[in-house]
């Protein structure tokens, strides 16, 4: 791997060399590394480009890393890995994408993963999607997410999008079972003149399930984002979606949160707030000797932590 | 040394233009000045003036014998001016210990900023990472507020209202912070409150009300004419009546 990769793979999971336990690292939509465990299986698919993980019921504290870095212009990568979590495991999840596009091309990943959370298993992903590049070519990523997950599992998903995607569509999917629970949180950051499109739709089927999906974004330049949620809930259970946008220079931000109860035991609950930075803010920092730019900065960083 | 030379504040309404201030003049030594006087009378557009924060409409500011009137917020405070504000501001994502850390302006050690944070009442550990956020209660900002300014120290620090919506037990002991900083902090204290308490551990007084000083000098000579004051005002109500 070039020194190039290695500060990508450092960006998206920060991983600084080898990462421990099990990993695959995708590099220009190729093999670039594989370690599997005694509890954790990764295995190509033959029948279209990706990967099965296979995870065995009880394991414990382990981890689980899937870069993908894309540093040839031009590419279109298209890969689809399905994650079985077995009942009672316990582990965290680091998958994310950079692209470092220097050409004039459209350099573009486009990942399905799905997951079938086992009974009682715990889950944490985070992925992370970054793109840079002195390029005109535009870097495209488009993550799909399905999540299954079964009686008394949960799972905690945390995706972020700082920096250099020109173009997102974000889709998850998750239906629930009995006693199931699921976190979402989304943090988005677009610049220039880039697009980001959320697509949140969550069932909650089972007595008991539960979701909590939270974006922050903060839309600058010319950026155009939507955020659709949709929560459906379809048993005794409890859904909560969130949305907190920053609004700066000219960006456009769209929340379209849809909320369908169909059970009468149903709670389900929306909140949305879409704003610039509260001058009193801006001035309080300014009385700490901040520059109007460092406070707007510091704010922005906080909202993004 | 700060000095207020003729400051006048005006708001221009829709048929009329509203004097907030007139021709203040104020000169604040090292030391701790209360300002009072009645709501509405221009104490808050007092302290946004000298913090920059509200440009006035004449006079002049001077610190330490330099004409400030024109600064920014930003240069004001990295000359020394500090401002807690009345109403604190909350802030999505960022901690105490964010907040505390740019009031410094340096990397704080968790130790140095849970003292800064036990010096007005609040227990660090639970309120070091903590988001200064709606979760936080009013009276829980305050001190926040308060600890920010101690951990500036600058030469010249203003608190507007620092008592309001901080309950009686924790009053007492604001009072103690106030004492304790005025025995350090080298400089001007100036606190706006209606709080005879406060009024009491003033070095100097300075009524304001109606947008012009109707007072001024050490708690003997003012308090007399706070209560004539409010003589005045039960007349006007007599007469009403």
């Amino acid at each position: 791997m070039d020194e190039l990769q290695k500060s990508m793979l450092e960006k998206i999971a920060d991983i600084h060399e080898v990462p421990e336990g099990a990993y695959n690292i995708r590099s220009n939509g190729g093999l670039a590394g594989r370690n599997t465990t005694a509890n954790i299986d990764i295995v190509t698919k033959e029948d279209k480009p990706g990967i099965d993980i296979i995870i065995k019921p009880n394991t414990k504290n382990e981890s689980l890393h899937i870069p993908v870095i894309l540093s040839q212009s031009g590419l279109k990568d298209m890969v689809y890995n399905d994650f079985y979590i077995g009942d009672n495991a316990d582990v965290t999840i680091v998958a994310g994408c950079g692209i470092h596009n220097s050409g004039v091309e459209v350099s573009e990943h486009d990942g399905i993963h799905t997951f079938f959370v086992g009974k009682n298993a715990k889950v944490k992903y985070i992925e992370k999607h970054y793109g840079e590049g002195d390029g005109t070519g535009e870097n495209i990523l488009n993550p799909t997410t399905i999540i299954h997950i079964d009686e008394g599992g949960y799972m905690e998903m945390e995706t972020t999008q700082i920096k250099g995607v020109d173009s997102t569509i974000r889709d998850t999917k998750a239906d629930l079972k009995d006693g199931a629970s699921l976190v979402i949180k989304e943090k988005i950051m677009t610049h220039g003149s880039q697009t980001a499109e959320t697509n949140f739709v969550v069932d909650l089927d089972g007595v008991d399930s539960s979701a909590n999906v939270i974006s922050r974004s903060v839309a600058k330049g010319h950026s155009k984002q939507i955020f659709n949620s949709n929560v459906r809930g379809n048993n005794k259970c409890y859904g909560h979606t969130e949305c907190d946008a920053i609004l700066m220079d000219d960006g456009h931000v769209n929340a379209i949160p849809s909320l369908e109860a169909n059970d009468l035991d149903a709670s389900l609950i929306h909140e949305a707030a879409i704003g610039k930075i509260a001058g009193e803010q801006l001035i309080k920092l300014m009385t700490l000797g901040l520059t109007e730019q460092e406070a707007e900065e510091q704010i922005v960083n906080g909202f993004m932590k | 040394m700060l000095e207020l030379k003729n400051i006048s504040f005006e708001v221009h309404g829709d048929s009329a233009t509203k004097e907030i201030l007139k021709n203040v003049n104020i000169t604040l030594e090292d030391g701790f000045v209360a300002v009072t006087g009645p709501n509405g009378g221009g104490k808050s557009t007092l302290a946004k003036v000298i913090a920059g924060i509200l440009k006035p409409t004449s006079g002049k500011i001077i610190l330490d014998g330099e004409d400030i009137t024109d600064m920014s917020i930003t240069d004001r405070a990295r000359k020394g001016i500090s401002f807690a504000f009345q109403q604190p501001v909350r802030f999505k994502g960022l901690t105490v210990k964010d907040l505390i850390t740019m009031a410094k302006g340096e990397k704080l050690s968790i130790s140095e900023v849970c003292s800064y944070l036990s010096e007005v009442g609040l227990c660090a550990k639970d309120y070091i990472n903590r988001e200064v956020n709606a979760s936080l209660s009013g009276g829980e900002l305050k001190r926040i507020e308060i600890a920010m300014i101690m951990a500036r120290g600058t030469k010249l620090s203003l608190f507007d209202e620092p008592e309001a919506g901080i309950d009686l037990w924790s009053f007492n002991n604001l009072i103690r912070v106030f004492e304790a900083m005025r025995a350090k902090i080298k400089g001007s204290i100036l606190i706006i409150s209606h709080q005879e308490r406060i009024l009491n551990i003033a070095d100097k007084i300075i009524v304001i009300a109606n947008g012009e000083v109707t007072a001024q000098g050490v708690k003997e000579e003012v308090m007399p004419t706070l209560l004539a004051s409010s003589e005045a005002c039960s007349t006007l109500m007599d007469k009403l009546a």
